[in-house]
């Protein structure tokens, strides 16, 4: 069981707020992702969560029963840290079976515990080296399994990839999603990666200054971002904003449109422009486009076989179903 | 031409170490040359360096007259006990400094060193005066208070600097496994720390080795240690610039092959965890 529950917290370091009260609710077993960009309080947010910081005011409930003042500990939480930090001093057997050594477990039950959780994450040729011989993916794993031999009520990972080079990091997100699969427990993973918390997540948490400004499934933060703040931050090229008199002709403030949502033409369409940089993909060609008379730049996503040439004048036609609109305050206008 | 010139500089700057090492180094030297000599020698001008009879009198003088054995015990225990003492005190001190520090931390340990700047004997007299009353006056249980308490500053300190090079996540990934207080400086702090707490251990020991203001003043006979023994041989008059010698060489000789076996981590404890 693993049902998180934050009442009201707040977080201030000396005179400054960095979690403005907070209201939050983790359902158990589910995937949980706090996303934003740097500084936004989610590597806090999640160390209050754990009890690593305490909070100001307001309250933490784990499972129903306050876990406000109950230490890191004793919260039946398991953490795994940007760094691993692995005990360099203690081999992999060690380092694993570390947890269920402080919980006083007899040795034969540790064993077990150590080499199920090995053979899971494919350490058991490791279990005697120590975490300076491995690789940071293997020692990702290590970090892991000395999480999961624990059985915590939940998984708090935190920005668990970002010391990883890209082609491990997406082979780690689908070991950490099998996982999830598996063992169904509730996680929560902090990043500031926009595709990992679309890829892992059941649910999004979008922060930006310690507060939420949206919490949905990813594809529900995708189709109907809250706010202009959630629907640039959100999928990838970012969504092009427009203001303006194109915005009025929709009766918003501001309207925005994804690369995806645009079709490109050589002649025709709803607005032109002149191709600047194009990123070739090989799946997909990205466009920058320049002197639209709508924003300085237009991003669109085109067919990986679509051939313009930096200077060309091209053609856009927005999908008119998939326009966002935002009004003054660039909340979003349904 | 820009290799040739490192090169040369490199030999020169190996020959000005060599030379300062030498220098610094000579008193040991000369004062082991002349526990070897004949009292006579050992004043004989122009000094002798290698040219004279080669003797173990003097040690055999110096060892009939005190027992060696026991200042070296006393030695032993008085700076083995005070550091070891200190380090117990210390590890959490620093702990608490590295790990989980306050506005204040920084001026805590500033003002912990300055400590060191109070010049002894401005001390003594109370000092003096609490040991009488609490009759500590020459014995070991006193002297190993007093001088891990001198020392203390300088442990804390080392082992601060020590303890912030580990990064706080590894025991805060300890607190997440369950470890308590005691468990996470026991089996995650200090095993990871053992370079640092032995160059600190060892620092220590040759510092309270080497104390002789605190062990003169506060011993007679008892719990004198080698410095007593060192001190016990020089006199106002009379020859004995050969025995004092060869009592000096045999109080540092333990020491001195201390250290030599443990350069590497001496080294490691002077640069105050500067160099990683």
């Amino acid at each position: 069981m693993g049902r998180i529950q934050l009442k009201s917290v707040t977080k201030s370091f000396g005179d400054v707020e960095v979690i403005p009260p907070l209201d939050l609710t983790i359902e158990d077993g589910e995937f949980t992702v706090f996303v934003g960009p740097s500084g936004c309080g989610k590597s806090t947010l999640l160390r209050l969560i754990a009890g690593l910081e305490d909070i100001t005011s307001g309250s933490i409930d784990i499972d129903g029963a306050d876990a406000t003042d109950v230490p890191p500990a004793k919260r039946g939480l398991a953490m795994v840290f940007q760094s691993y930090a692995l005990y360099p001093h203690m081999t992999v057997r060690k380092n694993i079976a570390f947890p269920l050594r402080m919980a006083k477990l007899d040795q034969a039950e540790i064993d077990k515990r150590v080499e199920g959780a090995a053979s899971v994450l494919n350490l058991t040729d490791y279990l005697d080296r120590r975490p300076g011989q491995l690789s940071g993916g293997q020692r990702q794993r290590v970090a892991i399994g000395r999480a999961i031999v624990r059985e915590p009520a939940a998984f708090l990972f935190d920005e668990p990839l970002s010391n990883l080079d890209a082609a491990l990091r997406v082979g780690m997100r689908l070991e950490i999603s099998e996982l999830h699969e598996r063992l169904a427990t509730t996680m929560i993973y902090v990043t500031h990666d926009q595709v990992e918390a679309m890829t892992m997540a059941d649910k999004i948490v979008v922060l930006q200054a310690g507060v939420i400004e949206q919490v949905g499934s990813p594809l529900e933060l995708y189709r109907t971002p809250r706010n202009l703040f959630v629907a640039g931050f959100i999928g990838s090229p970012k969504m092009n904003f427009i203001e303006g008199e194109e915005a009025a002709k929709h009766d918003a403030q501001t309207i925005g449109i994804r690369p995806e949502h645009i079709t490109v033409s050589e002649s025709g369409g709803t607005w032109s422009g002149i191709v600047g940089v194009s990123e070739h993909l090989g799946s997909d060609t990205f466009f920058h486009i320049h002197e639209t008379g709508l924003a300085e730049t237009i991003t669109v996503r085109a067919d990986g076989e679509v051939g313009f040439r930096h200077g060309d004048r091209i053609h856009l036609t927005p999908r008119s179903d998939v326009i966002h609109r935002f009004d003054a305050k660039g909340l979003r206008i349904e | 031409m820009a290799r040739a010139v490192t090169t040369r500089r490199k030999s020169l700057n190996t020959a000005l170490a060599w030379a300062v090492g030498l220098l610094i180094f000579f008193p040991i030297l000369w004062t082991i040359l002349t526990s070897f000599k004949t009292e006579a020698q050992a004043i004989a001008s122009p000094p002798l360096f290698l040219n004279f009879n080669w003797t173990l009198e003097n040690y055999a003088v110096v060892q009939e007259r005190s027992d060696y054995m026991r200042f070296l015990w006393n030695s032993v225990i008085i700076a083995g006990g005070s550091t070891i003492l200190g380090v117990i005190i210390a590890v959490p001190a620093a702990w608490a400094m590295a790990f989980v520090p306050s506005k204040r931390t920084k001026d805590i340990l500033l003002w912990m060193l300055s400590t060191k700047m109070l010049p002894a004997v401005g001390v003594l007299y109370p000092i003096y005066l609490l040991f009488i009353r609490l009759g500590l006056l020459d014995t070991r249980g006193g002297l190993v208070v007093v001088l891990m308490l001198i020392n203390l500053p300088i442990i804390v300190w080392m082992l601060y600097t020590y303890f912030r090079e580990i990064p706080g996540e590894i025991l805060e990934a300890a607190r997440m496994d369950g470890a308590t207080l005691k468990e996470e400086i026991l089996y995650v702090l200090t095993p990871m720390a053992i370079p640092g707490i032995a160059s600190t251990v060892l620092l220590n020991f040759i510092l309270a080795w080497n104390e002789a203001f605190w062990t003169l003043n506060l011993t007679a006979v008892d719990a004198a240690p080698l410095t007593a023994f060192i001190a016990s041989y020089s006199s106002p008059e009379g020859l004995f610039f050969a025995k004092l010698s060869a009592a000096s060489t045999m109080a540092i000789a333990p020491i001195l092959i201390l250290g030599w076996f443990s350069q590497k981590q001496l080294v490691r404890g002077l640069t105050f965890g500067a160099v990683k």
